[in-house]
């Protein structure tokens, strides 16, 4: 007996120990401020209690399904050409339905042709169905689109992260929300003025160089009847964009449809203070686009360049010489404006557009008056709690009191170690922790009082009291652990947040009431003279 | 001490004063519920925006309506945080189909006619609802103290702009610098800039403490996974409290804990609470009060089964909860202690979720006592009865784990 109270206290002082040091870490000193700086850097503080922005981005992946049917429906295009079969290939659902490709003109003598040309070129991704009336459809494969989607989505996750990383944000967290693949949770502690960020987040980022075939026009009316209405095989006509105190009025570029080079060949990207003291984008291509590029623009000498950055024509301009993998956008940037491009430059294009769901921006001050108000709060409850047990059950109210504290000193360091994020509701998780805690010790000593009552000895009202008084906490916890479970598994993020604190507080506690308490019961009752009376 | 020594309390015999009581707060509740169209639901599940704005004195309530009305912003809902003459509001706008650009409009628009209420801002920055980095890209531009040439210039420009925005307007000063001139308590912060920044810069006088845009459709969205996620919790507590015990105990266990969510639902709905995601996190906490309440009887019902084998159900049942009576009415009371601190000193950010939990605990443990022995002990003997065969006679050869149903 003796021996085993002493492996057991043994026990308890090492998970103590333990607990402590997960919460405090390991401080560089052992003055207090070193402590409570170690501390404070290991307890994560949710946005509602640090300040900061909170977003939810609905992601459009249709717009990677669409890009990638746009690529297959050129290629199709292509072969089908190749083959001499007369048909032409739309898109009629546009981009609500982008999965499919409609197929019309193939003369029925050439289905088989058009069935080989699609297995072949398009692989197993796409499935052919023949429409009544002659016409075929190419409809992309359910499993197919779903994986694009979530490429997407991972491609988008990724992107942003980058974009928000290179901005500077302190740990900020990107990640999938929600059941369906489409929506991204960004949270940025700290940041309480979004706007700049959102502007870097948003931006598509794709870049590309065309060949200018025409202009600069005024406007697309000039620009159509240049060319008698009829635009030339292969070419687009594309705005420039409207750089601030350059010219006025529109531009308008007649350009190569196809590219030379894409964002997706680009190495890297910086801001440079250039010759006249403008600042400019530099840009390296990998390898193989500078080889390419060399050659294009050794062969069109004389030509001019468009770089087109979202769509919209960003800088024109005459080859000189060929150019190799280094190139650069100059323009009116500002210090930040360059910053900004070359940053989206390097980190890459957005696969799919996005809208924003939800935003929440909490100020630093509101964070820390949350916090103080929640601490205050917890003290006095946890005082008020404490006095009650210390009058009501004297000696055994200290036991009580160890146990409660205990628990919560386990419950943050396993917030600690795990670097879980507390939260208010997390804090009411913690709340309804403290109560059963309370609660299992008063029902272990009311029990301990109603066996002494009938006469039980000392020992043996202990013994029978934390016996039966274990079936009740064990059904107690176990049936609030299962719905905390489910909670968790369900609920939102914040209801997340709630399920982590309160299971890990009630296991904390199945240990603290029912062993730390009995270990401290059983010194007591072996100091005790025999015959002496319980302090409960 | 002792509050309570071997009570011998009827509380079954008090079933029907139980239940008109029971109606009455459920009546209420309803009533109020049907008045108000349901409860209040807060941004967090209706959609909107809620900006949360503290003012450097009492806030300009009826400026505010003013500026907002002329914006255009007629229905947003101006609410003082804790009562009349607070200096901090919170200005609500509910919004339906929300879009991005909306959202970003609707922020301006409020922020702009925020800024109607006090002297114009004249393409001035407004001190105290600038960022540190804002600040830090001023300071660094205009290089007020001549920094520039110094290696870490804008190093010491950023640790600036930090140390007189976080450290002191956000945390020295609770979000508001009171003036131009106290900006020189500032370490660092000279006359000379002082000077240099008042052309740039003025000292508004209110803060944006927090501001929330949520779309429609992911208040709904998340209206939806609350009640589910909450609904299968239940559901998960019934199936293990019936294994435990047997599937009637789950059942009166779970009613009794919707009888509370249901009343406290009422009360939100009486004294116009919205509900927030807190607010759903403390009625999960109610839930897991009200169970863990109910279990003990539950409990010390089944272990009198074992021991008692004669007794009446009504009566073994009336005497585990006296029984119980000192540990259900200390714990409940201690719990309640700490909440009702909770509501007094924690901020009203918690309010909402105070609200719920002192009036929950309440419920919670009447309707453990009053709710789910009563609808427990009435199905055993009407199923008894039906079985035509006296619940004593059975009672008596009952034994092991599953008593109830070898009454059967």
């Amino acid at each position: 007996m003796q021996r085993n109270l002493r492996w057991k206290t043994l026990f308890i002082i090492v998970v103590v120990v333990a607990c402590i040091l997960g919460i405090t870490g390991f401080p560089k000193g052992l003055s207090w401020r070193a402590i409570e700086r170690s501390t404070i850097s290991r307890i994560h503080l949710g946005l509602d209690l640090q300040g900061g922005t909170h977003m939810i981005l609905q992601v459009n992946v249709k717009d990677a399904v669409n890009a990638q049917t746009d690529a297959a429906m050129a290629q199709l295009q292509t072969a089908l050409n190749k083959a001499g079969i007369p048909a032409t290939v739309s898109k009629p659902g546009g981009k609500q339905h982008p999965q499919t490709i409609l197929v019309q003109g193939v003369p029925p003598a050439r289905a088989g042709d058009l069935s080989n040309i699609v297995q072949n070129d398009l692989g197993s991704d796409y499935q052919l169905n023949t429409l009544p009336g002659g016409n075929y459809q190419v409809v992309m494969q359910p499993l197919a689109v779903q994986a694009v989607e979530s490429r997407a989505l991972t491609q988008e996750i990724e992107t942003i992260g980058n974009r928000i990383n290179q901005l500077g944000v302190t740990e900020p967290t990107v990640q999938q929300h929600g059941l369906g693949a489409d929506q991204i949770l960004v949270q940025l502690p700290g940041i309480s003025d979004p706007a700049h960020v959102k502007q870097v987040m948003q931006e598509s980022g794709q870049l590309s160089i065309h060949l200018v075939k025409g202009g600069p026009f005024a406007s697309q009316a000039q620009a159509l009847s240049q060319y008698d209405g009829v635009l030339p095989a292969n070419t687009e006509l594309v705005k420039g964009s409207n750089v601030e105190g350059q010219g006025s009025g529109e531009q308008w570029y007649l350009l190569d449809s196809t590219g030379v080079v894409n964002g997706t060949e680009l190495r890297d990207a910086q801001p440079n203070l250039g010759a006249g003291g403008q600042m400019e984008v530099d840009f390296t291509l990998t390898q193989a686009a500078g080889q390419r590029f060399r050659a294009f623009t050794g062969a069109n000498i004389g030509k001019q360049l468009a770089v087109l950055l979202n769509g919209r024509v960003a800088e024109a301009a005459t080859i000189d010489a060929a150019i190799g993998s280094q190139g650069r956008i100059t323009g009116n940037f500002t210090t930040r404006s360059a910053h900004d491009l070359a940053l989206i430059l390097r980190s890459g294009a957005l696969p799919a557009s996005f809208s924003y769901l939800e935003e929440e921006t909490v100020g630093p001050s509101l964070g820390a008056d949350s916090i103080h108000d929640g601490v205050v709060a917890a003290i006095t409850g946890f005082l008020v709690v404490a006095f009650a047990m210390l009058l009501y059950y004297r000696g055994a109210g200290i036991n009580a009191v160890l146990a409660l504290v205990l628990n919560l000193i386990i419950l943050m360091a396993y917030m600690a170690w795990v670097s879980a994020t507390l939260t208010l509701p997390g804090i009411a998780g913690i709340i309804l922790t403290i109560g059963m805690a309370v609660d299992a010790n008063v029902l272990i000593f009311e029990r301990i009082r109603e066996e002494l009552r009938h006469g039980k000895s000392v020992p043996a009202a202990v013994d029978i009291g934390f016996r039966q008084a274990f079936v009740t906490i064990l059904d107690t916890h176990v049936t609030t652990i299962v719905s905390a479970v489910i909670l968790f598994l369900f609920g939102t993020a914040a209801i997340k947040g709630f399920a982590i604190t309160l299971s890990v507080g009630l296991l904390a506690n199945l240990f603290t009431a029912v062993f730390v308490s009995r270990v401290i019961f059983d010194y007591v009752l072996q100091r005790m003279p025999r015959g002496a009376e319980l302090s409960v | 001490m002792e509050l309570f020594r071997e009570t011998k309390i009827d509380f079954l015999g008090k079933k029907w004063y139980f239940l008109t009581l029971t109606m009455v707060l459920f009546v209420v509740g309803m009533i109020a519920l049907a008045i108000h169209h349901g409860p209040k639901m807060g941004i967090d599940f209706t959609g909107g925006a809620v900006v949360d704005v503290k003012f450097d004195q009492a806030a300009p309530i009826s400026k505010i309506r003013q500026a907002l009305d002329s914006s255009g912003m007629t229905q947003g809902v101006i609410q003082p945080v804790g009562g009349s003459g607070s200096d901090e509001v919170l200005i609500s706008l509910p919004l339906s189909a929300l879009n991005q650009r909306q959202l970003e409009q609707s922020r301006r628009n409020l922020l702009a006619a925020l800024y109607k209420t006090g002297p114009a801002a004249g393409g001035k920055l407004d001190l105290n609802n600038v960022s540190p980095s804002q600040l830090a890209n001023w300071l660094v531009q205009n290089d007020p103290n001549h920094w520039a040439a110094a290696s870490n210039g804008q190093a010491r420009y950023q640790a600036l702009a930090a140390t007189i925005l976080s450290q002191y307007r956000d945390h020295h000063w609770g979000g508001l610098i009171p003036s131009f001139a106290a900006l020189t308590q500032v370490p660092g912060v000279t006359p000379a800039l002082v000077a240099a920044m008042r052309p740039a810069f003025f000292v508004g006088r209110f803060s944006i403490q927090s501001a929330s845009i949520i779309g429609a459709e992911v208040g709904s969205q998340l209206r939806r996974q609350a009640v589910l996620a909450v609904l299968y919790a239940l559901a998960g507590m019934l199936v293990y409290i019936a294994f435990r015990f047997e599937w009637i105990y789950g059942v009166a266990a779970v009613v009794a804990v919707f009888h509370d969510v249901l009343i406290t639902l009422g009360m939100f709905a009486l004294v116009q609470l919205p509900i927030s995601l807190t607010v759903i996190a403390a009625f999960l906490t109610l839930v897991g009060y009200s169970m863990n309440d109910t279990i003990v009887v539950f409990d010390r019902v089944r272990e009198n089964l074992k021991i008692l084998r004669r007794e009446k159900l009504s009566d073994l049942v009336n005497l585990s909860i006296n029984q119980t009576l000192s540990r259900t009415v200390l714990t409940s009371g201690l719990t309640f202690l700490s909440v009702l601190s909770l509501l007094a000193l924690g901020g009203p950010v918690l309010r909402g979720f105070s609200f719920c939990m002192t009036f929950g605990i309440l419920v919670g443990t009447y309707s453990s006592i009053a709710v789910a022995a009563p609808m427990m002990v009435a199905y055993i003997e009407w199923r008894n009865r039906r079985q035509q065969r006296p619940a004593r006679a059975v009672a008596g050869r009952a034994s092991g784990e599953k008593l109830a149903r070898s009454r059967g």
